[in-house]
């Protein structure tokens, strides 16, 4: 019996029926796996807590530091259009339009780019073609944004100014949107390069999601005689639907706080212009320019303010976005 | 193949003319062949699947295909709607005929090929974004426009042809994700008829179903025989004995290839193999 374990000894000798048998032996590392998952629990409770506690500090900081601002000018905070720090006169709304403008630009041209990437990287690349193009998209979101800033300021901005814009101008000024003069610096230049920002969210989690299309689904299409272009249109995109609206919520989620990119191509002047050539400001941009410079607590404190603004912005737009994803995902 | 001996068997089911059709057959006997398939081999990358099988396949007949696991036979199915193909490294090799045109030649269609071979497949696939109605009509709105009154009665035609109609014509407008598997697969079967394909290829129709569904499949195949080919592969023996006028028995040899070993009326297959294999694989030998 020698080499046998004593759970197995205790066993035999039971079925020999030896008197007088000891409890059968615990466990001992079941005994340990008690107290270690108490422990362990304990440690994974504190880290999470220590995020809770993170984000309920900044909300109080935010809230209280921003206090004096909205004391003083109430809703008008949010819907004056004058920012005049030498006179104490802040108004928020162009900053909110400059973010909310630029922003939705993005995605609507962040959107097609990204879903259409996706769909070539899953339908149409050959194999070998495959994994360096996701690499690239990838690589994409992995470049810093003072970068992306720095190729729109002295590439991007004088291109557009003497191309597109130009273009546009020339062509199409009677719409309102489309009005000179350009500076090349411009809400448009903005939207487009956080457009190219956030086109790697778009596609890697629509990627993601149409790799999951059942075969079943892919093949049943096929052998009623479909197209590829029909497959796509009728299997692939109805199954990644959520994958799209999901990317796309999370892409917005960035193109929002996109911070130093914007600030370097959009001009970072406080005014709401219909047109898009004109230069603009964002929430972010604001912040990043005149922190340094507040030199009253009523300007810091509307500084805060936006950030709050900021903060409770993209909270809507996540809020909006589960409950986007949450609807199509029910309704299929 | 030799002629069976007289004494062997019972005279109603000696076949007519020789079963493997040679080369250069008779007009007469073509006109009646839904579709021929010569010398095909199959392969997925360097592995061959199927090697060197010919057989014929007779116009309002149900033929089908059995043999064990990995034989195959799917492989076999899935050449003749060119889905084979899109298989990545997939490839196939020899000829498939059909209305005189080899499918497999230069600048043949599979898109327009799949049009005219409907498939039916071993998991009932209807799509989840679709209505049941949308679902019998996709095909034909693939095909182009269709006036919406025609897509009415065509949607309620394939669904009774695929004795559905009566279970679901009150809820056309439902997910068909709420119908049980077995009216999930009738549907499929709606779903493939509704443009009036030449051939209807079914893999292993009824082997995700329960026992009575998968007898309403088979009693749908044998209506559907009247209007339509049909080549179903199975592994249940006893559903190729029930539904199909011919049998194909494919084999994987020692080296996984798969062969056509034997190829006759069903009722001659069953009751006087010719081939030792066959007979093995009928009398639940090996397999």
């Amino acid at each position: 019996m020698a080499g046998q374990s004593p759970r197995r000894q205790w066993w035999a000798g039971r079925q020999m029926g030896i008197a007088a048998i000891p409890p059968m032996p615990q466990r001992r590392v079941g005994g340990m796996n008690v107290r270690g998952d108490a422990i362990f629990r304990s440690v994974l409770a504190v880290f999470a807590a220590i995020i809770l506690v993170i984000i309920g500090l900044m909300l109080v900081m935010v809230v209280t530091q921003s206090s004096e601002a909205w004391r003083k000018f109430g809703l008008g905070f949010i819907t004056g259009t004058e920012w005049a720090p030498p006179f104490s006169k802040f108004g928020a709304l162009p900053y909110i339009y400059g973010t909310v403008i630029t922003s939705v630009i993005a995605l609507m041209l962040a959107a097609p780019i990204g879903v259409g990437c996706a769909v070539f990287i899953i339908e149409f690349a050959p194999a070998w073609l495959r994994s360096p193009v996701s690499f690239m998209v990838e690589l994409l979101a992995a470049v810093p944004s003072v970068v992306f800033g720095l190729w729109g300021i002295f590439v991007f901005a004088p291109w557009m100014r003497n191309g597109p814009d130009k273009f546009l101008v020339s062509h199409f000024s009677f719409i309102p949107l489309f009005k000179g003069p350009t500076f090349g610096l411009g809400v448009l230049s903005a939207g487009i390069i956080l457009a190219i920002i956030i086109v790697p969210y778009i596609t890697s989690v629509t990627r993601e999601v149409m790799l999951l299309t059942p075969t079943n689904q892919r093949e049943g299409m096929l052998a009623l005689g479909a197209t590829r272009w029909e497959v796509i249109r009728y299997v692939i995109l109805p199954f990644a639907r959520s994958g799209i609206v999901g990317g796309s919520i999370l892409a917005l989620g960035r193109a929002l706080g996109e911070t130093m990119a914007v600030t370097m191509i959009i001009g970072n002047r406080a005014q709401i212009k219909p047109s898009l050539f004109a230069q603009g400001a964002t929430m972010s941009s604001v912040i990043a320019n005149e922190f340094a410079e507040a030199a009253t607590t009523l300007y810091t404190s509307s500084l805060i303010a936006i950030a709050l603004l900021l903060l409770v912005v993209a909270l809507i737009m996540n809020v909006l976005g589960r409950l986007l994803v949450w609807s199509v995902a029910r309704s299929r | 193949m030799v002629e069976p001996t007289a004494a062997l068997e019972p005279v109603h089911l000696r076949p007519k003319v020789a079963e493997r059709p040679a080369q250069g057959e008779a007009a007469a006997s073509q006109a009646n062949v839904a579709m021929s398939v010569e010398g095909l081999s199959a392969f997925y990358g360097k592995f061959k699947a199927i090697e060197d099988v010919s057989l014929s396949f007779d116009r309002q007949n149900v033929t089908a295909i059995i043999g064990p696991s990995g034989c195959g036979k799917s492989t076999l199915l899935r050449c003749l709607n060119r889905l084979h193909e899109i298989i990545p490294n997939a490839r196939a090799v020899g000829k498939v005929m059909m209305d005189g045109q080899n499918i497999y030649a230069p600048g043949m269609n599979a898109v327009l090929l799949r049009r005219k071979v409907g498939m039916v497949f071993q998991k009932p696939n209807p799509f989840p974004s679709m209505s049941i109605y949308d679902n019998a009509a996709s095909g034909l709105k693939l095909a182009g426009r269709v006036p919406k009154d025609h897509l009415d009665e065509v949607v309620e035609r394939s669904l009774r042809q695929a004795a559905l109609w009566n279970e679901v014509k009150d809820k056309l407008k439902q997910s068909a994700f709420n119908l049980s598997g077995g009216q999930q697969q009738r549907l499929c079967i709606a779903r493939a008829i509704a443009v009036q394909p030449e051939i209807v290829l079914m893999d292993e129709p009824a082997s995700a179903l329960d026992p009575i569904s998968t007898l309403k499949i088979e009693d749908l195949m044998v209506e559907l025989r009247k209007d339509y080919t049909i080549i179903i592969v199975t592994h249940n023996l006893q559903q190729a004995a029930r539904v199909s006028d011919r049998t194909a028995f494919l084999l994987g040899g020692e080296d996984r290839i798969g062969h056509l070993i034997e190829y006759a009326p069903t009722k001659e297959m069953f009751t006087n193999p010719k081939d030792d294999r066959t007979e093995q694989y009928i009398t639940g030998r090996f397999g």
